[in-house]
C-alpha cells in the first residue's frame, strides 16, 4: 500500500510544488539557490578583500592563483599593522566613537521623551527641525564650526565631536531622537501617571520608570551610534586633523604612511606597497566592527522591529 | 468654574514648561551647531573669504560665487549632473533590491538569521576609505560582467549621455546594493505589520500569489517605500566619497577657491538634493496617501 502511494501523482505534486501548508521542494531549492547567489554577489568585495590580503607577493604575480592562496601568508598583516599604527589608532577610534555615542544616546532619550510625553507650543516645529538636521548636508554647517573650534583651540581634540553630541547635535542625531520618540510614545502612560500622583518629580519619573522600560531603544541607539561614528570620515577629518587620528583617517593616507615607513627606493621588490597590503589594512580597519557585529548581531537586525523606527 | 479653568491653564503651562526643560539642550544645540553655522555659511557664500593671521576677512561680492559655480567652473556643474544621474539610477535599484530581499526574509525557511546577518553587514563596515580601497581594487564590480570585451564594445556604441549611467551601474553595482541594509529592515518590519487575515481572505477568494503581491503586499508597503526612497537619497548625498562633496572639500582649502566659493557650492548642492527629494516625494507620496485612505 505504502509502496503504491509513492507513485501517487498527488503525493509527488505536493512534494515538488507544495501545498497549503508546506512550500514545495522546487520552491525551496530555487529560494536557497537565489539567496546564496545574491549573498555571494553581496559579499564578493569582502571575500575579495580577505583572500587578497592573504596573498604573498609571488601569489599576486601568479595568474593561476585566484581564490586560494598557495600559503598562509601573514606578512601583509604585519606591515599593515605597523603602517596603521594599529594600537594607537584603534584606541583613538574607540575613544571618538564610544564617548560621543554614549552622550548622544542619553541626550536623544531626553529629547525623545520630552516630545513624546509633553504637550507644548511648537512641538511640531521642533519635530520638523529635527528632520531638517537630518537632511542638511554637513558641508553647509561645518566651516563656521571649524573656524570657531580653531579659535578656541579645540581643533584636533575629541571635544570637537563631544560638544555637538552633548547638545543633541551629534552625528545622525535625528534618527536616535526619532527612535526614542517612537519607543516612548508606544509605552503605556499608566505607570508614569501613578508615580506623578504619588508626587514623584518629572526627572525622577523619567529616570526610574521611562528609562528602564525603553532599554532596547538605548542599546540599539548606542550601538548604531558607535557604528556610524566609527565609519564617519567627513567630520572627523575636518575636526580632528592634526590631533587625534582614527583608523579610517589613517587608512585614507595609507600610501604616504607606508612610504614613510618603507621608503620606495630602499626596500626590495617584495616589500613594495601592493594591493595585498592595502587590503590587509582595509580588513584591519573593519575587523573591530565585524567582531562587534557578530557579538551583538541580534540587536542590529532585530532593532527596527524592536524600536518601531518606521511607525507611521 | 473660574478657579477650575485657571487651574487647567496653570497645569497646561506647567506641562509645557517641563516639556521645554527636556528639549532645552537640543534647542541650544540646534541654534549653535546647526542654525547659526548655516546662516554663517550662507553669509560666507556671498563674500570673498580670506583667512589671515588675525582671523578671516570678508569682502562682499553679492552672487559672484554662485555665478562662478554655475557658469564659469567647468567641473562643478558636470559633477552635480553626474551626482543627480547616479542618484536617480541608484534609488530604484536600492528600492527594488531591498524589497525583494525583504520579501524573501519574510518567508519561513531555515538559516533565515544567517541571510539576514549577511544582508545587513554592509551597514556596519561602509566607511569612505574602506569603499575607496575596495573600488580601487575593482572589488565592487559585479563579478564577471563589466570586464568582458563584449560589454566594453557595447558601451562604446552608446551615446555619451547614456553611457555614463550604464558604466556607473556596471562598475559600482555591488556598492549600490550595499546601500540597502537599513532599507531592507524597514521593509521587513513594514511587512510584518500587515494583517495576516487579509492574506487568508484573499487565499479563500482564490487569489494567486501574483495577484496577492500586487493588490495587497505592494500597496501596504507604499509608506515604507517613501521613507526608504528619502533615506536612500540622503545616504547617497551625504556619503563622504561622493564626488561633489569631495570637490567642495578640496575647493575649501584651494588657493583659487576658498571658503566663500565652497560655501556657495554647498548651497547649490543642497538645492539640487532638495529638488531630488521633492521629485521623489511628489512621485511616491501621492501613492502612499491614496493607500492610507
Amino acid at each position: 500500500m505504502l509502496f503504491l502511494r509513492r507513485f501517487n501523482l498527488d503525493w509527488w505534486k505536493s512534494l515538488l510544488f507544495g501545498n497549503r501548508i508546506h512550500s514545495g521542494l522546487l520552491f525551496s531549492v530555487f529560494l536557497y539557490a537565489l539567496l546564496i547567489a545574491i549573498g555571494f554577489v553581496y559579499l564578493y568585495p569582502l571575500l575579495f578583500m580577505f583572500v587578497t590580503s592573504l596573498k604573498s607577493p609571488s601569489d599576486l604575480l601568479n595568474p593561476m592563483v585566484q581564490w586560494v592562496p598557495t600559503e598562509f601568508y601573514t606578512g601583509n598583516y604585519e606591515k599593515a599593522y605597523r603602517v596603521l599604527n594599529y594600537p594607537n589608532t584603534l584606541m583613538a577610534s574607540i575613544l571618538v566613537s564610544v564617548v560621543p555615542s554614549l552622550i548622544q544616546t542619553c541626550i536623544a532619550s531626553l529629547v525623545g521623551y520630552g516630545l513624546a510625553r509633553y504637550r507644548f507650543w511648537g512641538r511640531n516645529l521642533i519635530l520638523l527641525l529635527i528632520l531638517a538636521t537630518f537632511i542638511i548636508p554637513p558641508q553647509n554647517t561645518v566651516i563656521p564650526q571649524m573656524l570657531v573650534y580653531k579659535e578656541q583651540g579645540l581643533l584636533g581634540s575629541p571635544w570637537a565631536l563631544i560638544l555637538p553630541a552633548l547638545l543633541g547635535q551629534g552625528y545622525k542625531s535625528a534618527i536616535f531622537i526619532l527612535i526614542f520618540y517612537q519607543s516612548f510614545i508606544s509605552l503605556p502612560k499608566v505607570l508614569e501617571e501613578a508615580a506623578r500622583l504619588d508626587g514623584a518629580s518629572d526627572l525622577r519619573i523619567f529616570l526610574t520608570i521611562a528609562v528602564p522600560s525603553a532599554l532596547p531603544a538605548f542599546i540599539v541607539s548606542f550601538i548604531f551610534s558607535v557604528v556610524w561614528y566609527w565609519n564617519e570620515t567627513f567630520l572627523t577629518v575636518i575636526f580632528l586633523e592634526g590631533g587625534v587620528t582614527t583608523l579610517p583617517m589613517q587608512l585614507s593616507r595609507f600610501v604616504q604612511a607606508y612610504e614613510s615607513l618603507y621608503p620606495p627606493g630602499t626596500v626590495n621588490i617584495f616589500d613594495r606597497l601592493n594591493e595585498a597590503v592595502k587590503m590587509s589594512g582595509t580588513f584591519l580597519n573593519i575587523a573591530p566592527m565585524l567582531v562587534m557585529y557578530f557579538l551583538l548581531q541580534r540587536w542590529f537586525v532585530e532593532s527596527v522591529e524592536r524600536t518601531g523606527i518606521t511607525g507611521e | 468654574m473660574k478657579i477650575l479653568r485657571r487651574n487647567l491653564v496653570t497645569l497646561r503651562l506647567r506641562e509645557a514648561l517641563h516639556g521645554y526643560g527636556f528639549i532645552a539642550l537640543w534647542v541650544v544645540g540646534f541654534l549653535f551647531f546647526t542654525l547659526f553655522p548655516l546662516i554663517e555659511t550662507f553669509h560666507y557664500s556671498l563674500n570673498q573669504v580670506t583667512v589671515t593671521a588675525e582671523g578671516i576677512r570678508l569682502d562682499f561680492v553679492e552672487w559672484a560665487n554662485y555665478t562662478r559655480a554655475l557658469f564659469t567652473d567647468p567641473n562643478f556643474i558636470e559633477l552635480v549632473i553626474g551626482y543627480a544621474i547616479e542618484t536617480i539610477v541608484s534609488v530604484p535599484i536600492v528600492l527594488i533590491f531591498s524589497m525583494i530581499i525583504a520579501l524573501f526574509l519574510n518567508l519561513k525557511f531555515r538559516f533565515k538569521g544567517l541571510f539576514r546577518t549577511i544582508f545587513f553587514l554592509p551597514v556596519i563596515i561602509t566607511s569612505g576609505p574602506v569603499i575607496r580601497e575596495l573600488t580601487a581594487q575593482g572589488a565592487t564590480v559585479a563579478p564577471g560582467i563589466a570586464n568582458t570585451p563584449a560589454v566594453a564594445e557595447f558601451l562604446t556604441q552608446l551615446p555619451r549621455t547614456l553611457r555614463n549611467p550604464v558604466e556607473y551601474l556596471l562598475t559600482s553595482f555591488i556598492l549600490i546594493l550595499w546601500f540597502s541594509g537599513v532599507q531592507i529592515l524597514i521593509y521587513l518590519s513594514s511587512l510584518q505589520k500587515v494583517d495576516k487575515s487579509i492574506y487568508e481572505a484573499a487565499a479563500i477568494d482564490g487569489a494567486s500569489a501574483w495577484q496577492t503581491y500586487w493588490k495587497i503586499t505592494l500597496p501596504s508597503l507604499s509608506t515604507a517605500t517613501l521613507i526608504n526612497a528619502i533615506y536612500t537619497i540622503i545616504a547617497l548625498s551625504h556619503f563622504s566619497e561622493n564626488k561633489v562633496i569631495q570637490y567642495i572639500y578640496d575647493q575649501t582649502y584651494a588657493v583659487q577657491g576658498g571658503i566663500g566659493y565652497a560655501s556657495a557650492m554647498a548651497f547649490l548642492y543642497f538645492a539640487v538634493m532638495i529638488l531630488l527629494l521633492g521629485i521623489v516625494y511628489l512621485f511616491l507620496a501621492h501613492q502612499a496617501k491614496r493607500e492610507r485612505n
